[in-house]
């Protein structure tokens, strides 16, 4: 559905009087199929946006090619336009406008005529729900109806895929949760959903594939399970007395499944491990038969944090 | 066609939007009504006119063709709003005519001068003001010409300048000098021979000049066709190069 190929772009940037070339996205390489939710991951700065408003023909591309949803984006992006579907990461709504009029007008832009606009507003405050608020000025919503509109204002012509920028940023859990299910249900549509965030929870729940960005590059690209997987094993956390810490140290170092073990400073180990499951049984017998006090025992499976962090040398809360 | 319907239904937006705040016209008529009662009575004598409706009708067509100058400058701050909401940006993305965009807003204010324009006309028949339909006509176009470049080009320098603070000053600084060299408040018949000589390259003065000279009933009179042309040309231009602006991506 999406097919790119080395595209790249660039910013020139005055400082001064000196000229500085940035090069905000350095030839990315996408295959995204249809039907699926794609994330695209990675911290502020990294290029996501400038890709997805290249991909959206908002800006032209410095280089490399493109195919969406069949259509060329270089020799012909009217036709692109026509089958996409772009929701900004900073709204779009006009506050003096109502809902109903954004949408009559939105799906106008895309020359659908004027009874059809409104039988399409109308099916869409519905499956939004925003019904009650269908006739009021936009800038009485709240962020979460604001954010439904311009979803909705993105899909009116029926595209075969959909752009969001950041969808869930600056939403309250409750209305984030929602937003969730309306993405789920956009795919269950047949919609291609190609989705930015810097949330790695959003990325880990809702996306059936992504691709990690740094420095306008994509330096991974799979399920989350599989870049999970492509990282070392579980953690298994063992929580003891400070005095007893030492003692455990000695009794798992040598243990073969045990791969590498830290030291926490309030007490207890750390222990990577390939399989969390079989370990912890085995753990818990050697820990019990020394006559050590377990004060708690856990088990964390890799992040997708974990995976950006082996990806790209950083956290991505720090950056 | 679809150039004329997109740029229709951009239009329509952008006029409902107009009118569910009607402060608009109380505001664009006051200033100028204000000229037209605390200002012109000081013409007679000043120009030396014989009659008040002389003095009018002088006055009144400069009047006008300020209005759509300053009406016109000033509409880029409506479209730097709407940049930062996301509206211009959430239509790029439709197959909607860039030229339409430009089009459907300009169109808007041609239409509000208008009206504008047809309220003061009317009150300047109140104090004496004769003048023939049809040369009125010819001026009322004159008119949109002149708005509809002012507003294309306020519009594109709105887009590439994209901030309010940037764009008061520049307006201000284009508008004063077109003002002052056009002959507006007071004919350049009064002006030094160098003032005239560069007043000669400002195509707000021809305009004025072919303005009066069609409130003056002189339909045949070179400067109308003069103006008209230059105004036109102008106006073409003003709205290529805007609607290229609309066309062109932004970062």
């Amino acid at each position: 559905m999406i097919e790119t190929r080395g595209l790249r772009k660039s910013f020139r940037s005055r400082a001064g009087r000196e000229t500085k070339t940035v090069e905000a996205v350095r030839g990315v390489d996408l295959d995204v199929p249809a039907g699926e939710i794609f994330g695209f991951l990675g911290p502020n700065g990294a290029g996501k946006t400038t890709t997805l408003r290249m991909l959206a023909t908002l800006i032209e591309p410095d280089g490399g090619q493109a195919t969406i949803a069949g259509a060329d984006l270089l020799k012909d992006p009217g036709e692109v336009r026509r089958r996409i579907g772009y929701v900004a990461q900073g709204g779009s709504t006009w506050d003096e406008s109502t809902g109903r009029e954004e949408l009559v007008l939105q799906a106008r832009m895309y020359g659908i005529r004027k009874t059809e606009a409104q039988r399409r507003a109308a099916r869409a405050l519905e499956a939004f729900q925003l019904v009650e608020f269908a006739d009021r000025k936009c800038k009485t919503y709240s962020g979460g109806q604001r954010r439904r509109v311009e979803i909705a204002l993105g899909i009116i012509h029926e595209p075969k895929i959909v752009f969001l920028d950041e969808p869930t940023t600056g939403l309250d859990p409750q209305s984030r949760a929602h937003m969730w299910d309306e993405i789920r249900r956009l795919r269950a549509d047949g919609m291609t959903v190609f989705i930015t965030t810097h949330y790695l929870d959003e990325a880990d729940a809702l996306c059936d594939r992504i691709a990690i960005m740094d420095h306008g590059e994509v330096v991974a690209e799979g399920t989350p399970a599989d870049l999970k997987r492509e990282i070392s094993g579980d953690v298994v956390q063992v929580g003891l007395d400070v005095t007893a810490t030492g003692e455990a140290e000695k009794l798992l170092d040598g243990e073969e499944y045990v791969n590498r073990l830290e030291l926490l400073d309030e007490g207890g180990l750390r222990l990577f491990v390939d399989e969390g499951a079989t370990a912890i049984p085995r753990i818990l017998r050697r820990v019990d038969a020394a006559g050590l006090d377990l004060r708690s025992i856990e088990l964390h499976r890799p992040s997708l944090d974990d995976v950006f962090l082996t990806k790209t040398g950083r956290s991505l809360r720090e950056s | 066609m679809k150039l004329a319907r997109d740029t229709w239904l951009i239009f329509q937006r952008q006029l409902n939007l107009l009118l569910r705040n009607p402060v608009w016209v109380f505001v664009g008529v006051f200033q100028p009504v204000m000229y037209l009662l605390l200002f012109a009575p000081l013409l007679k004598p000043a120009l030396g006119a014989p009659t008040q409706a002389e003095a009018y009708k002088i006055f009144v067509p400069g009047l006008l063709v300020l209005l759509a100058i300053f009406g016109g400058l000033f509409q880029g701050f409506g479209l730097i709003a709407e940049l930062r909401a996301g509206v211009i940006e959430r239509s790029r993305v439709t197959p909607v005519s860039r030229l339409a965009l430009l089009l459907g807003r300009s169109l808007r204010d041609v239409v509000s001068l208008m009206t504008q324009a047809v309220i003061i006309t009317l009150l300047a028949l109140l104090f004496d003001l004769r003048v023939f339909i049809g040369d009125l006509l010819l001026a009322y176009l004159m008119l949109a010409l002149i708005a509809l470049m002012t507003s294309a080009v306020s519009y594109g320098v709105a887009l590439k300048v994209k901030s309010e603070d940037a764009l008061a000053p520049l307006m201000n600084t284009v508008a004063q000098p077109v003002l002052l060299l056009s002959g507006i408040l007071l004919p350049l018949a009064f002006a030094p021979g160098w003032l005239q000589g560069v007043a000669k390259w400002n195509p707000f003065s021809w305009a004025v000049d072919g303005t009066r000279a069609l409130f003056n009933g002189d339909i045949g009179d070179d400067r109308v066709w003069q103006g008209l042309t230059i105004i036109a040309i102008l106006a073409a231009a003003g709205v290529y190069w805007a609607a290229r602006q609309f066309a062109r991506s932004v970062r």
